[in-house]
């Protein structure tokens, strides 16, 4: 391909409507994975499969900008830090953790939860009570931490659902104009006095701990107030923020297609090449093998190897490409066959040179626009096949992708219970990455070929 | 190459395929297989033995009894040749002349709906229902497919063919797996039309099986077609406006011969042995994409029975399922072959 052809072709590409969606959305997924890259610690992607590292996101949360089309507000799942202050009174050391929010949703919050470390030594008492916006303080919990001989860290998660803020509740019911009985605590604390429903306004929940003796240390003190809605992207049933599956899917996908297809590309143009060169009996054999492989059922035989050999994204890929470069072969062995027969093809090899010159310097160049376009047709096709896999429970665990995400929504009857936003989104971003560069290779296609465009 | 040489050529190939799946298949899962294989027979002997008191009651310590048995087993691995490690040329001969012939033992974990454990049984119960989705589905997918092609060439750059063609593009970037979700979280959740598992609740034997088998079909049929149908369509289009420019039809043309006449008589016969070639092929590659898309709607054929072999790791199933999946596509293969070389006048006249 010499320098004007290839120039025109770039033209006739930028010209192609088509092309340039392609490219844009190409360029947009290459943003998105950076973005990714950059913002999502790989720490945090790698305890995708861990559930301990998700324990304080909800369950199948609604993505939180539904919101913004409701009437009635679904609760927001709240996550609240706050610095710990300490204060001594007399002999007796305070530690204050105080959160402020204003909750301005139609309904109950699912639960609530308080979480914090603290180093002591004895026995301290944990307080918690809530100033609610119509200025009543409620008191929740009055407890005492376990007894520590020695100086040691405790964590302890106060659930909402213990049995002694339920009682402690139970004990202001003259508070309310309305019976308390089988009403969870939150459905009380967040609720206006005379009737049932959530009272909306400004909320400081305020924990305490007193100790006597040498000092106490609280850190990592948090509430989280449980809700229906999280995120821009909601959260699956292992309280996982499909956010970040979603982001970390982008150059998962983009990887193995770009990799599968070009290497598969490039080998079977060079094999196809060399095979109609050479011509005669060499070119009978590798056909022959060509056809084996062609005729090798591929799904069946990846989902084998992934279970005998390995699901590591990186053997996919191989396996993929074992796979791939068949049909390429086929295509650019038949072009070289027609390539070699011309007169400056010839007229090198009368010259004595070397067939890997000829076919390097002379055949090889004359393919480039083709493969090109195969490069673009073949990602779509290595994309979905990975996600099929995964989705099949066969990914690699340590890199979630896409298939995989719907490989659980799956497995959760996401469809059925009407989860959409564990369904819709990593399809949407499996059909786009497969658009971008059907697109792409179309216009490509469309160049190299103009008796379609007609 | 003359036809005939043509047609033994190709089923010389097909038949080396079908040996060497068998054999990566054989060599992939053998380790795992032989291990299973050994403990059901320690198992079956032992049971034998425990099972007879006048053997078992006649053994005075526990370790003169466990003696015995290791050595009653040893025995039976020599006669079943278990003994040899299971890459011996004669074990391998010995299982891919039993897979070539339809006996892949029993199932480890899985069995049919009548409760066969014959992985044979199995597969052949499965069998008909994959045919029956997959065919249906290829078929009106081929019928949609080859008329709106045809129309669409008929007007080029018209809206009808912008449609199609973008249509085509769109819909093959979309999994088949992904579209089933939706559409059973649309039909099965939303409005409750179709049922999401399309496994019928009744039992095979009940006279309205047949009904409710159709019935529970329609929501993964409707699905395979949407998005089947459109390449089909782009790919006869394509084809029929290659034929378009053809001399002979503008020859047909300008002596006054209607365009729809052209169109469907004359071009679509010529576009014909390109577009039973892909039927042949689309039929096969339906079978092996059957895994996933039968998995989506839990259809109770030989994808699912493959997918839940996986799930259970029953390697007796996995490699029968993989063995009839292959000679499936291998025998489309071979009639796409066989079909291309018929109508296609250079190999037919062994040019």
């Amino acid at each position: 391909m010499s320098g004007a052809a290839s120039r025109e072709i770039r033209d006739e590409f930028l010209k192609s409507k088509m092309g340039m969606v392609g490219i844009s959305i190409l360029a947009t997924l290459i943003i998105i994975s950076v973005v990714a890259v950059i913002a999502i610690p790989v720490e945090t992607f790698q305890e995708w499969n861990n559930p301990q590292s998700w324990i304080s996101y909800p369950k199948v949360a609604v993505p939180a900008w539904t919101n913004l089309f409701l009437v009635e507000k679904a609760p927001e799942h709240l996550i609240l830090d706050s610095p710990d202050t300490g204060s001594i009174i007399g002999d007796v050391s305070l530690v204050t953790s105080s959160f402020a929010f204003d909750y301005i949703y139609d309904g109950f919050p699912n639960d609530f939860i308080y979480e914090f470390s603290a180093e002591y030594s004895g026995s301290p008492l944990l307080q918690m009570y809530v100033l609610r916006p119509d200025g009543i303080r409620m008191d929740i919990l009055s407890s005492s931490l376990p007894y520590l001989e020695a100086r040691t860290t405790h964590t302890e998660r106060v659930f909402s659902t213990d049995y002694s803020i339920k009682k402690n509740i139970a004990m202001q019911s003259d508070t309310f104009g309305f019976d308390l009985e089988r009403l969870p605590p939150e459905e009380l604390l967040f609720s206006y006095t005379d009737y049932n429903e959530p009272l909306k306004g400004r909320y400081v929940f305020v924990a305490n701990i007193y100790h006597t003796g040498d000092g106490i240390k609280v850190s990592d003190s948090r509430l989280i107030i449980g809700g229906k809605a999280f995120g821009v992207m909601g959260t699956d049933e292992l309280r996982r923020d499909l956010a970040v599956g979603l982001l970390w899917g982008t150059p998962l996908a983009l990887f193995i297609g770009l990799v599968v297809a070009i290497a598969s590309v490039v080998m079977g143009l060079l094999y196809g090449v060399y095979a109609g060169y050479r011509g005669k009996k060499t070119d009978e054999t590798m056909m022959r093998f060509n056809d084996v492989i062609y005729a090798l059922p591929a799904l069946p035989f990846l989902i084998i190897l992934s279970i005998t050999i390995s699901n590591s994204i990186f053997v996919m890929a191989g396996f993929l490409m074992v796979f791939g470069w068949v049909g390429v072969a086929k295509v650019s062995r038949s072009m070289s066959l027609q390539i070699k027969t011309r007169g400056y093809v010839d007229a090198a090899g009368m010259m004595g040179q070397k067939d890997s010159k000829i076919i390097l310097k002379h055949i090889l160049p004359q393919l480039l626009p083709y493969a090109f376009a195969s490069i673009a047709i073949s990602v779509p096709a290595a994309i979905t096949t990975e996600a099929g896999l995964s989705f099949l429970g066969l990914g690699d665990p340590s890199f979630p992708t896409w298939g995989q995400i719907l490989h659980d929504a799956d497995t959760y009857g996401a469809g059925a219970r009407g989860l959409w936003w564990w369904i819709m989104p990593p399809g949407v971003m499996i059909a786009l990455t497969g658009l971008a560069f059907v697109f792409i290779g179309n216009a490509l296609d469309a160049i190299v070929n103009p008796r379609l465009k007609r | 190459m003359g036809i005939k040489r043509y047609v033994a050529t190709r089923a010389v190939t097909m038949f080396a395929v079908l040996m060497i799946t068998i054999l990566i298949t054989i060599s992939l899962v053998g380790s795992n297989m032989d291990v299973i294989l050994k403990q059901g027979v320690a198992f079956q002997v032992r049971s034998e033995i425990t099972d007879n008191p006048a053997i078992a009651g006649g053994f005075l310590s526990v370790e003169k009894f466990e003696e015995f048995v290791q050595s009653q087993i040893e025995q039976r691995m020599q006669i079943l040749g278990l003994d040899e490690p299971w890459y011996s040329p004669q074990r391998i001969g010995l299982t891919m002349y039993k897979i070539l012939f339809l006996d892949f033992g029993h199932a480890t974990f899985l069995a049919s709906d009548s409760g066969s454990t014959d992985v044979r049984d199995i597969i052949f119960e499965k069998l008909p229902r994959t045919i029956l989705l997959f065919t249906t589905a290829t078929i009106l997918i081929s019928i949609i497919g080859i008329f709106l092609g045809a129309l669409a060439s008929s007007r080029v750059g018209s809206m009808t063919d912008r449609l199609t063609s973008s249509f085509a593009i769109i819909s093959s970037s979309f999994p088949v797996w992904w579209i089933g979700m939706l559409l059973i979280f649309l039909f099965a959740f939303t409005y409750q039309v179709f049922p999401a598992r399309a496994t019928p609740d009744i039992p095979s034997s009940d006279p309205g099986y047949i009904g409710a088998l159709l019935y529970h079909m329609t929501l993964p049929l409707i699905t395979i077609v949407l998005i089947g149908f459109g390449s089909w369509a782009y790919l006869v289009r394509n084809f029929m406006v290659g034929i378009m420019q053809e001399d002979y039809i503008t020859a047909k043309k300008t002596i006054g011969i209607r365009p729809r006449r052209i169109i469907y008589t004359h071009a679509l016969k010529n576009a014909a042995p390109p577009i039973i070639t892909i039927l042949a092929l689309s039929l096969s590659g339906s079978l092996g994409g059957a895994i996933i898309t039968e998995a989506v709607f839990d259809w109770p054929g030989m994808g699912r029975l493959y997918f839940d072999a996986i799930t259970v790791l029953d390697l007796p199933v996995i490699i029968g399922a993989t063995y009839v999946l292959t000679a499936f596509f291998l025998v489309s293969i071979f009639i796409a072959d066989l079909l291309y070389g018929y109508f296609d006048p250079r190999i037919r006249a062994g040019v």
